[in-house]
């Protein structure tokens, strides 16, 4: 049985204007610790599929099975991680971010701070548990979000251009973290972006989508070995190989 | 270090300001178009004060007045918090209570003064009543918006973590209103020290900052008059400094949530 199963999902959003598709009989199917990347042009439904597949959007038709399950709705086996730096409660410590969903669990105070510790040191940001968001960059808020999502032990991590909103050094970083992250901790991701290295960088495999009315239009795996070398000829390969499988989509339109 | 600079420099900015004012009051005072009664010097002014300090009446008339003010204050919260609250989460419950708030809200609190003596009689019921009545819409509003401002990222990651009802309202939509309603709050006394001096001058009975004022008329006590508007400007600007001041630097100034207002 597949871990994760995307069966032919589509969304129709009321808009005043009429009934516009977000997303249009997308598939596709997930191993348990694959990670994942949805690549496709702007506005061609990908945050769409990511919100129905977290369980914020529900489907106009198809299901999204986790595990077998059927999702309903948002639940704890799924952590999600979004573009906007504003997502953390700037109101509570980068430990206290991180300790969120524990504490929904009914953790105890000590136990749950323990654990937030460990996933702040997961992203190396151990020295600014005591720090509110706003006195953090961009880059580092965005690793406390990814280590508050990890904390309270999801199946599943979600992740849309999280790193979008970067400048392109921060970004890189980010990347080679987030690499290493997913080496120590061999989730399952589902990794939203529309930046084509990025996806070669992180993915074991790649789904491609067309323009809107957006579906899944072909998957390309990436079988290079780890740590990955963004300047390699197979590097370079599999990107020329995304780039057209882009745009000869674009063309088409 | 740099924002205690700030303060002190603003600080200094505010006194030369007043230093300003002052001498151009006491030249104006002291120029002798008007008669001294009707525009006493501020050392007259002083010398009002001081013996009013001394005798213990200033602080009688300070504490009446702070008494109304807290406890109108006090039900307007009260009230205003959590209906705006509610009203910002339910719509059955906006939907009932905006036109009656769109309604109640542009008629001056004074305006009620009257109607409050016929029903209640002079004194504290109807004092306190006023300053209700000012205090609620500006806590009632901004707890409202503040609700309704609440960044739906939150509430997005907070329910992806398993928050739900009485987690989420406590952890996330209360805190991520706190800028609004802090706010609230500082208008709502605004308002009610406004209030409460306009609310004495006519309802109150012997004891009271506004009805000194006005009872001062009677005998041309231009001293005791400016005397009592000092303590009414002193009381209102340091409530609104140092406890509305401190309760935003404890909460949404820490949390980067508001910019630091100038000056
Ligand atoms: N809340 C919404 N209401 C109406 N239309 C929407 C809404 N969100 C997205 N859309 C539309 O759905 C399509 C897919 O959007 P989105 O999933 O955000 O794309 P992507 O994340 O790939 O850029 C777009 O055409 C967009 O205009
Ligand atoms: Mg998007």
């Amino acid at each position: 049985m597949l871990h994760i199963d995307v069966d032919n999902v589509s969304l129709l959003y009321d808009t005043p204007a009429g009934r516009v598709s977000g997303v249009h009989e997308a598939s596709f199917g997930m191993e348990e610790s694959e990670f994942l990347c949805i690549v496709g042009p702007s506005g061609c439904g990908k945050s769409t599929l990511l919100n129905i597949i977290a369980g914020f959007l529900a489907p106009t038709s198809g299901e999204i099975r986790i595990g077998g399950k059927v999702v309903t709705g948002h639940g704890m086996d799924r952590g999600i991680v979004f573009q906007d730096f504003a997502q953390l409660f700037p109101w509570r410590t980068a430990l206290e971010n991180v300790a969120f969903g524990l504490e929904m669990k009914g953790v105890a105070k000590a136990a749950r701070e323990e654990i937030a510790l460990k996933q702040l040191q997961l992203v190396k940001l151990e020295k600014f548990a005591r720090s509110y968001p706003h006195h953090l960059s961009g880059g580092m808020q965005q690793r406390v979000a990814i280590a508050r999502a990890l904390a309270y032990d999801p199946a599943l991590l979600l992740m849309d251009e999280p790193f979008a909103a970067l400048d392109a050094m921060t970004r890189d970083e980010m990347q080679r973290l987030l690499a290493e992250v997913w080496r120590e901790t061999r989730k399952t991701v589902i990794y939203v972006t529309h930046n084509v290295a990025e996806a070669v960088y992180l993915a074991d495999r790649v789904v491609v989508m067309t323009p809107h009315p957006g579906t899944v239009k072909t998957e390309v795996p990436i079988r290079l070995s780890r740590p990955r070398d963004p300047l390699s000829v197979e590097f370079l390969e599999h990107q020329k190989q995304l780039m057209r499988h882009l745009s000869e989509q674009a063309a088409k339109v | 270090m740099s924002a205690f600079g700030a303060g002190a420099r603003s600080f200094r900015r505010a006194a030369v300001t007043l230093l300003i004012a002052a001498a151009l009051y006491e030249a104006t005072a002291r120029s002798g178009y008007f008669a001294a009664a009707l525009l006493p010097t501020l050392p007259a002014v002083a010398h009002a004060l001081w013996a009013m300090l001394m005798d213990g009446t200033m602080l009688r008339h300070a504490s009446y007045t702070l008494y109304r003010v807290m406890f109108g204050l006090g039900l307007a919260v009260a009230v205003g918090l959590p209906l705006g609250i509610l009203m910002g989460r339910i719509p059955a419950v906006e939907h009932f209570f905006l036109p009656l708030v769109s309604v109640l809200m542009p008629i001056p609190s004074l305006a009620w003064v009257p109607v409050f003596i016929l029903w209640f009689g002079l004194g504290n019921v109807t004092t306190i009543l006023i300053v209700f009545y000012a205090a609620t819409f500006p806590m009632l509003l901004n707890a409202w918006s503040g609700v309704r401002s609440v960044n739906p990222l939150w509430m997005r990651a907070a329910g992806a973590m398993g928050a739900n009802g009485q987690s989420l309202f406590w952890k996330v939509i209360i805190p991520g209103a706190s800028p609004f309603i802090i706010t609230g709050f500082r208008q709502a006394f605004l308002r009610s020290w406004i209030a409460v001096v306009g609310a004495e001058m006519i309802a109150a009975s012997a004891w009271g900052l506004g009805w000194v004022i006005f009872d001062a008329k009677e005998f041309l006590n231009a001293d005791i008059m400016l005397a009592s508007l000092a303590v009414i400007g002193c009381i209102g600007f340091g409530f609104e400094r140092l406890v509305f001041g401190s309760l935003e630097r404890a909460t949404v100034l820490r949390w980067g949530m508001v910019r630091t207002a100038k000056g």
